[in-house]
């Protein structure tokens, strides 16, 4: 397939899973729009392009692991993996739900695709750390991402995790920083400073890039670059933007954790061209 | 007959185990040498992870490893295990019920003189609370080989206490153990004390010391606390109508606490509860905190004379 044509149709879906999203929160009139919509171009290049996965059998051994740190912004993977084929589509809007495979916060024995339960934040790294050494241990040979909130970098277990992945030169492991600067409480650099954030992962002994996260090609183009690269974790800043997509919930705090009313819904679908 | 510590038999027998599932990985938070590990990281180097001073880390990984069908041990002092890693056990080991076991040394007043920092009193109580847990506690080298074999052929997370000094060997090679099974070392009618891990052993002097009182004291050994062997304490209420329970932990939620919610629910009799009467210990030789504390056989013996009066 041309590259030109591949990442027009990665575009596409991530538009998909954007009016997904808002449907399934909608519905549930709860759940976290502003961090889902900004993961989810990376969500969509991993699960569209890069991930070595089979959706008729999600406990295939082999098969890559995908962890969602930052486990609040479920509506983008459970999204991804319907459209995947792990789950039908129609189970969606029953996110949060009693008796749904849809938890609040992902939960691996509810959910056929969901490698590892998270929500409490701060944890994802070590989790990922963990399956990336069985992954070598095992001689299985797999590969692990993850993907880590901004605001989580505050958690001090993350460090502790940054550690142990470069001591044990993990180089099959690649996380990404959602980078959207915000948390609940407003603006990171206001409620705790996190930069200089590539700095401190080069200190940490990582291999560090920098993309726009919402740009499609730079997506691609840096998980074609984390494979090359040996010895090291390879951290992706992605520089997103909370909300993104959604001119009325771009960077509004509010959105954080908020569900769209009937009238919300309709013009964020029509923004999307999904309506 | 002075035996191992409990942690030094963990040790040799990790290295049985090692041999016995290819799948096990052993991880560590530093401290190789005190809980013992590092018998199995020199022989299995491929397979155990250190992970430094990051107990937090240490359990995130523990569950990322077994997340892929692995089997993971970890091995940290209780007190950390049970409160500095408490919600990553809870939330990312127990509630995706994962195949990790926790092997904590230095449980209850044993770490002695390095006083309450290091004394594991809480930790019994913390992982009873979480759904999933099951707790076990060794009361000599035999039985620790036995139930850490036990604890990790048992799907889901399993919680093993250890101790730091020698404790007597208390059962022959032949003994068979079963996580969740009571063992009744000694038959009575007049009551029954129930001990937990290290305790077993003064539990038994007590029952002794009884015994040339004209009482007879049933004696068992329950060494899983979690899930506790209902009918075996059910039957000791019914048959000998009153209870003693003995442990090195608070007399909260721990052992007792199990005891005495099994009791009321099913057969209400007298439980006097033996342990630290939720206080913290201090630093201390481990035999006088034990008499300082509330937890030696004169106290026990006293405990039996206690709820024999109060038995109907």
């Amino acid at each position: 397939m041309q590259r030109r044509e591949l990442i027009r149709q990665l575009v596409q879906k991530s538009c998909e899973l954007r009016a997904n999203i808002l449907r399934m929160i909608h519905a549930a009139g709860a759940g976290h729009p502003g961090g889902s919509l900004s993961v989810a171009d990376i969500v969509t290049a991993l699960y569209f392009y890069e991930l070595h996965i089979d959706p008729t059998n999600p406990a295939w051994p082999q098969r890559d692991r995908f962890i969602l740190s930052k486990g609040h912004a479920c509506p983008a993977w459970y999204a991804a993996l319907a459209e995947r084929g792990f789950f039908p589509k129609d189970q969606l809007p029953t996110l949060r739900q009693l008796d749904s495979m849809l938890q609040g916060h992902p939960d691996k024995k509810k959910t056929p695709g969901v490698d590892m339960t998270t929500g409490s934040l701060g944890q994802g790294l070590s989790l990922a750390f963990g399956m990336a050494m069985a992954s070598r241990i095992s001689g299985l040979g797999f590969r692990v991402y993850v993907v880590l909130g901004d605001g989580e970098v505050q958690e001090g277990q993350v460090w502790e995790a940054a550690m142990a992945c470069a001591k044990y030169k993990l180089d099959n492991l690649v996380a990404f920083i959602d980078r959207n600067k915000m948390q609940v409480d407003g603006l990171t650099e206001n409620v705790m400073p996190v930069e200089p954030l590539a700095e401190k992962w080069k200190a940490f002994g990582w291999e560090v890039r920098e993309i726009d996260g919402h740009n499609m090609e730079e997506i691609v183009g840096v998980l074609d670059w984390a494979r090359s690269i040996e010895g090291k974790p390879v951290m992706v800043i992605a520089h997103t933007i909370k909300g993104k997509g959604v001119s009325f919930m771009e960077n509004v705090r509010e959105w954080h954790a908020k569900a769209p009313t009937d009238e919300q819904l309709a013009a964020a679908l029509r923004e999307l061209g999904v309506a | 007959m002075l035996g191992l510590s409990t942690r030094e038999a963990f040790g040799q027998a990790l290295v049985e185990m090692g041999a016995k599932y290819p799948d096990l990985v052993v991880l560590q938070a530093d401290g190789t040498k005190s809980t013992q590990t590092i018998h199995f990281a020199e022989r299995y180097p491929s397979r155990f992870v250190n992970v430094g001073i990051a107990e937090q880390n240490l359990m995130g990984a523990a569950a990322g490893i077994a997340s892929t069908g692995m089997r993971a041990l970890v091995s940290t002092y209780g007190v950390f295990a049970s409160m500095r890693a408490c919600e990553q056990v809870r939330t990312f080991i127990a509630y995706p019920c994962l195949n990790v076991t926790i092997a904590s040394s230095h449980a209850g007043v044993t770490p002695g003189s390095d006083g309450p920092t290091h004394q594991a009193t809480e930790d019994i109580g913390i992982f009873r609370t979480i759904p999933a847990m099951t707790i076990v506690m060794p009361a000599d080298e035999v039985a620790t080989k036995a139930l850490l074999d036990q604890a990790l052929a048992w799907e889901g997370p399993v919680y093993v206490r250890l101790t730091r000094g020698p404790v007597p060997v208390m059962y022959s090679q032949e003994q068979k153990f079963a996580l969740g099974k009571a063992i009744q070392r000694r038959d009575g009618t007049d009551l029954t004390i129930i001990a937990l891990g290290d305790m077993l052993c003064w539990a038994e002097e007590a029952a002794r010391r009884l015994e040339r009182e004209g009482i007879q004291a049933r004696v068992l050994d329950m060494h899983t606390v979690k899930p506790i062997d209902k009918a075996a304490v059910l039957r000791a209420a019914e048959e000998t109508g009153a209870i003693v329970t003995v442990e090195d932990h608070n007399i909260i939620n721990g052992l007792g606490g199990a005891v005495a919610e099994t009791v009321s629910d099913g057969c209400p009799v007298p439980v006097k509860r033996i342990g630290l009467a939720d206080t913290f210990a201090e630093s201390g030789a481990y035999e006088k905190l034990l008499t300082k504390y509330g937890m030696s056989p004169e106290h026990i013996v006293r405990a039996a004379y206690e709820v024999l009066k109060m038995k109907k």
